[in-house]
């Protein structure tokens, strides 16, 4: 597998995200998942000869927002088009889309990521294009034996097509690209993302070339990707699998190819001879119309603050390292929840870690989510300006976690309940220090004899002997001292 | 009077409704329908369902009772609604189209539907797939098409009117070949939706009557935006029956010298051009006009109308709508139930309109039919700086035989290119009787306005028609 690192993958991810509406595209049927079948459906979303799209303006709206976010040239008109094709999931046989004038042109995409040093670069990918289209309907092969069955409840659910531009050079780089996006797709709260519900999708495509090759290798498409891990994975199966043909002498097919998950392996599905002519053309029943530039204006101006700002000012307010604050904003649950804690008055460093390792850690144990957190923001700067003001120290801190968790109540209450605070006077950890001592001589020798690790030892003692209260750096230093 | 209530007008039915009650005239038009429809084959499906529900609960609304007969392509909540196509018999709409809506809410009472060429796809009313029309003035004749079973009906006396739905002269020229009144309003003037499309971009739903009066009171009942299609106009409505006042003087009426073409039948054009002397006596000014575009209308026309005609027909699969062939496979299924669904025309328009749409020919056929589109719009705008109206014949010749044209379906379109250009361009045009030929078959007139001016238009023909009275034959049956 030396043979890899003589050649580049280039990458370039489709995603399609379900847009956040109440009602669907064209129609006013309600847009929630897990209804009773083909329940939210009408004549124009089941595509009933006759009936006409209507476009939801809200639908547009959103749009706009994500192509300003990505720095999106938006299209001073906007057109839908039929993408012509048969398939039980699709009722009028056309998809209604964009062809060749998409809602949001050519803009980019800004990921983070560490490279091989451990340090954190940027690099701007381009996206291409992002558009409106509808859903389809959803095929179910269980139920009746022998029949394939339709669910018609997420045709004409509103998409976003998000297409980049062949920018990606790695897995790692295509898995911070969707977690970017994801992130800023949140902070617009233009949609859920949830990728096991389907409201994000994403197909990529891959090719690899030798380093300093500028032409462009044969892409293959993978498809089928249930989850962000999914696509590195199978990203990273492609590359090798591509590799592995060229240094064989082999062509790479032009194909479509799904991913299956069980068996980490991508497998063909079409190739190009075989694939779709779609027909597009414009569609006739929604007249195109031009966006003003005041509403273009005026959604800009609603935009959020977002994830690389909020970064930016994390670091520069907060004076946290760009990892910790990149990994902060990367769900905004938790970055609100972290600005929340602040409130208090609490230190960022301290808090963000209590935030990112200790809490969530705990969450995943218990397998809930932050947003389902009984230690809200209040309770854990109430733990973390405990730890701040050397009330408890962080082992201690520790154990009050779990407790905060369980009882819902405050890291204070449980310290003065169990009378853990810490002790930080120098003359009680002293007569313990010499309780020790006089009880460990065999320590206190092998120490003096330059044992250093005695020194834990004798430490653990004190901790012990305190109920782990006492000030671990006082102790250390009034123990060093008697020691002398 | 009882014997000729089949031949009433939409005002005269009104009047007689108020007066002696809706039972003698729906007793009329079913006996009429029994005696005369197993020859000519108009109406597809006639009940009294909506009248006797509407009596029992007292009729509301201004036309109660009123019975309109429609094209087969609207839909009728739970009635069969089928496009005269195999494929959609049994087709059962959940919902009634806009059009339904408007006119049961004034009261009308949907009494019939009628009979069509197969999703509108024909000018002859031959491509049905419950069997060919006859025109009730000569039954060796087609009654023109596609809205050939609306025309008839309204001419034999077994509908008092009609709606039909215009894509390329669907309602004018079988208006023209069944001597009745059909207006073809601006694009985007009454909603499409519940109109099962063939080309979106050109369809419209319109009437067919006896009269321009009749034209104008369902123009005014249908007429408006509607928020369920995007295509339809915010335009104010007026009463249009204010137009229907006699007087064109001062008016200019343009003869465009393309639409009198070689090949034209010389007692059409004969007739045509002595209504416009006949209106140029009673103040109208008449010149001569060019629409260079014209000889490019039919090719045009065949190419975008069938493009968006194979895509609409696309969601006839057998899986949702219409009948299916079942089979093993997906592919199997789609294949049987299409090749067994539709009709020679249809699969024909399919074809094409696949072809014209593909990778690789789109920009030499789709295209450049928007663009030479584009132009046919200009060439009326400029005609419409100099004149308020066009005046031409509905169809170069009365209706031909049956079985005249149509195994020649090159022959059979062009028989449309005199009312084709308005659906290009989305301008209003109407169809009424302006004489007959020799052998007794009706001319038509056609008059073409600007956009949203369908007042003109029926102010220029209610003055003709109420000057000439053609209007007053009927067929003998």
């Amino acid at each position: 597998m030396t043979a890899i690192n003589d050649y580049e993958s280039v990458i370039g991810l489709e995603v399609h995200v379900q847009l956040d509406t109440a009602s669907k595209i064209f129609c006013g049927c309600p847009t929630v998942f897990g209804t009773e079948p083909n329940r939210n459906s009408c004549p124009v979303c089941l595509g009933m000869p006759g009936s006409l799209p209507v476009l939801n303006e809200r639908v547009l709206e959103l749009g706009i927002r994500v192509g300003h976010a990505l720095d999106c040239q938006i299209s001073e008109r906007v057109k839908f088009d039929r993408k012509n094709y048969f398939y039980p999931d699709l009722p009028k046989a056309y998809q209604i889309s964009q062809y060749d004038m998409p809602v949001n042109g050519p803009g980019f995409l800004t990921i983070e990521l560490k490279d091989a040093d451990g340090q954190m670069i940027e690099r701007k990918i381009r996206i291409l294009r992002a558009h409106l289209e509808e859903d389809a309907g959803k095929l179910l092969h269980e139920g009746i034996e022998g029949a394939t069955l339709v669910d018609y409840n997420r045709a004409g659910i509103p998409l976003l097509e998000i297409v980049s531009e062949p920018d990606l050079r790695s897995a790692d780089e295509a898995y911070a690209y969707l977690i970017s996006l994801k992130a800023i797709l949140q902070y617009l709260e233009v949609s859920d993302c949830n990728m096991e519900e389907g409201s994000l999708r994403c197909d990529a495509n891959v090719s690899v070339r030798k380093k300093g090759e500028t032409r462009l290798g044969t892409k293959a498409e993978i498809k089928n990707l249930n989850s962000f891990k999914a696509v590195h994975k199978s990203i990273q199966y492609e590359i090798e699998r591509q590799v592995n043909l060229v240094e064989n002498q082999e062509k790479v097919i032009q194909e479509t190819r799904l991913w299956n998950d069980v068996k980490g392996q991508t497998f063909t599905m079409r190739s190009k001879e075989e694939a779709h002519d779609y027909r597009y053309f414009p569609e006739p029943d929604l007249v195109p119309f031009t966006i003003s530039n005041e509403m273009k204006e005026k959604l800009r101006s609603t935009l959020p603050e977002l994830p690389r700002q909020r970064s930016k000012r994390f670091q520069e307010k907060f004076g946290l390292s760009a990892y910790d604050a990149a990994v902060l904003v990367q769900e905004k649950m938790t970055a609100d929840y972290f600005e929340e804690c602040l409130k208090a008055g609490v230190p960022a460093k301290l808090t963000s870690n209590w935030l990112q390792s200790e809490l969530m850690a705990l969450l995943n144990e218990k397998k809930t989510t932050l947003k389902k957190s009984p230690v809200g923001p209040a309770a854990l700067a109430g733990l973390v300006s405990l730890i701040d003001k050397q009330t408890i120290s962080g082992k201690i801190a520790k154990d009050v976690l779990p407790i905060m968790f369980e009882t819902g109540k405050s890291a204070e209450a449980i310290v003065k309940e169990k009378g853990l605070v810490q002790v930080t006077d120098t003359k009680q950890i002293e007569e313990v220090v010499e309780r020790v001592i006089a009880a460990n001589p065999k320590s206190v020798e092998d120490f003096r004899s330059g044992k250093t690790q005695a020194l834990s030892f004798l430490v653990g003692q004190i901790m012990k002997e305190t109920k782990g209260k006492a000030n671990p750096q006082l102790a250390n230093q009034i123990l060093e001292q008697k020691l002398k | 009077m009882p014997e000729t209530l089949h031949h009433f007008t939409l005002k005269q039915a009104l009047d007689f409704i108020s007066k002696e009650g809706p039972a003698p005239l729906y007793k009329e038009l079913s006996q009429r329908i029994q005696e005369h429809n197993p020859q000519i084959n108009a109406i597809l499906r006639f009940n009294l369902e909506d009248y006797e529900s509407v009596e029992k609960h007292g009729g509301k609304g201004k036309y109660a009772l009123v019975p309109v007969a429609v094209k087969d392509n609207i839909c009728i909540r739970g009635r069969e609604t089928s496009c005269a196509s195999k494929i959609l018999s049994k087709h059962v709409p959940p919902y009634d189209a806009t059009v339904v809506t408007k006119l049961k809410d004034s009261g009308v009472s949907i009494f019939a539907q009628c009979n069509m060429d197969e999703f509108a796809f024909g000018s002859s009313s031959e491509t049905s797939a419950y069997g060919i029309i006859r025109n009730p003035w000569d039954l060796e004749r087609v009654p023109g098409g596609s809205s050939g079973g609306s025309a008839a009906a309204v001419a034999a006396g077994m509908a008092i009117a009609a709606l039909g739905s215009d894509t390329g002269g669907s309602i004018r020229q079988p208006a023209a070949f069944c001597g009745v009144v059909g207006l073809k309003p601006t694009y985007g003037r009454i909603s499409r939706y519940g109109l099962i499309a063939f080309g979106s971009s050109f369809d419209q739903i319109g009437p067919i009557t006896k009269t321009v009066e009749d034209t104008a009171l369902l123009l005014g009942l249908m007429a408006g935006h509607d928020p369920r299609d995007s295509t339809s106009a915010r335009e104010a409505v007026p009463d249009y029956t204010k137009a229907l006042r006699r007087d064109v003087k001062g008016l200019r009426i343009g003869l465009p010298e393309e639409y009198f073409v070689e090949g034209m039948d010389p007692e059409v054009e004969k007739s045509v051009r002595a209504a416009a002397e006949l209106l140029k006596k009673m103040g109208a000014e008449v010149k001569s006009v060019k629409l260079p575009h014209t000889r490019y209308a039919v090719a045009v026309y065949y190419i975008v109308a069938v493009a968006e005609a194979s895509s609409n027909l696309g969601r006839f699969d057998g899986v949702a709508y219409g009948m299916r062939v079942s089979k093993d496979n997906l592919q199997e299924m789609y294949f049987e139930t299409r090749s067994e669904g539709f009709g020679a025309e249809a699969k024909r328009r399919i074809l094409l309109g696949t072809f014209v749409l593909s990778a690789g020919y789109y920009d030499a056929y789709y295209r450049q039919g928007q663009k030479v589109r584009t132009l046919m719009r200009e060439d009326f705008s400029n005609a419409f700086k100099e004149v308020d109206v066009l005046l031409s014949a509905t169809a170069p010749t009365a209706a031909f035989k049956i079985g005249e044209k149509s195994t020649d379906p090159l022959a059979m379109y062009l028989s449309d290119i005199l009312t084709i250009p308005a659906n290009l361009a989305g301008i209003p045009a109407i169809s009424l009787p302006c004489g007959f030929t020799k052998s007794g078959l009706p001319i038509g007139l056609q008059l073409m306005g600007r956009p949203f001016d369908e007042e003109t238009l029926l102010r220029t023909a209610y003055t003709f028609e109420q000057a000439v009275e053609v209007y007053k034959q009927r067929p003998k049956l």
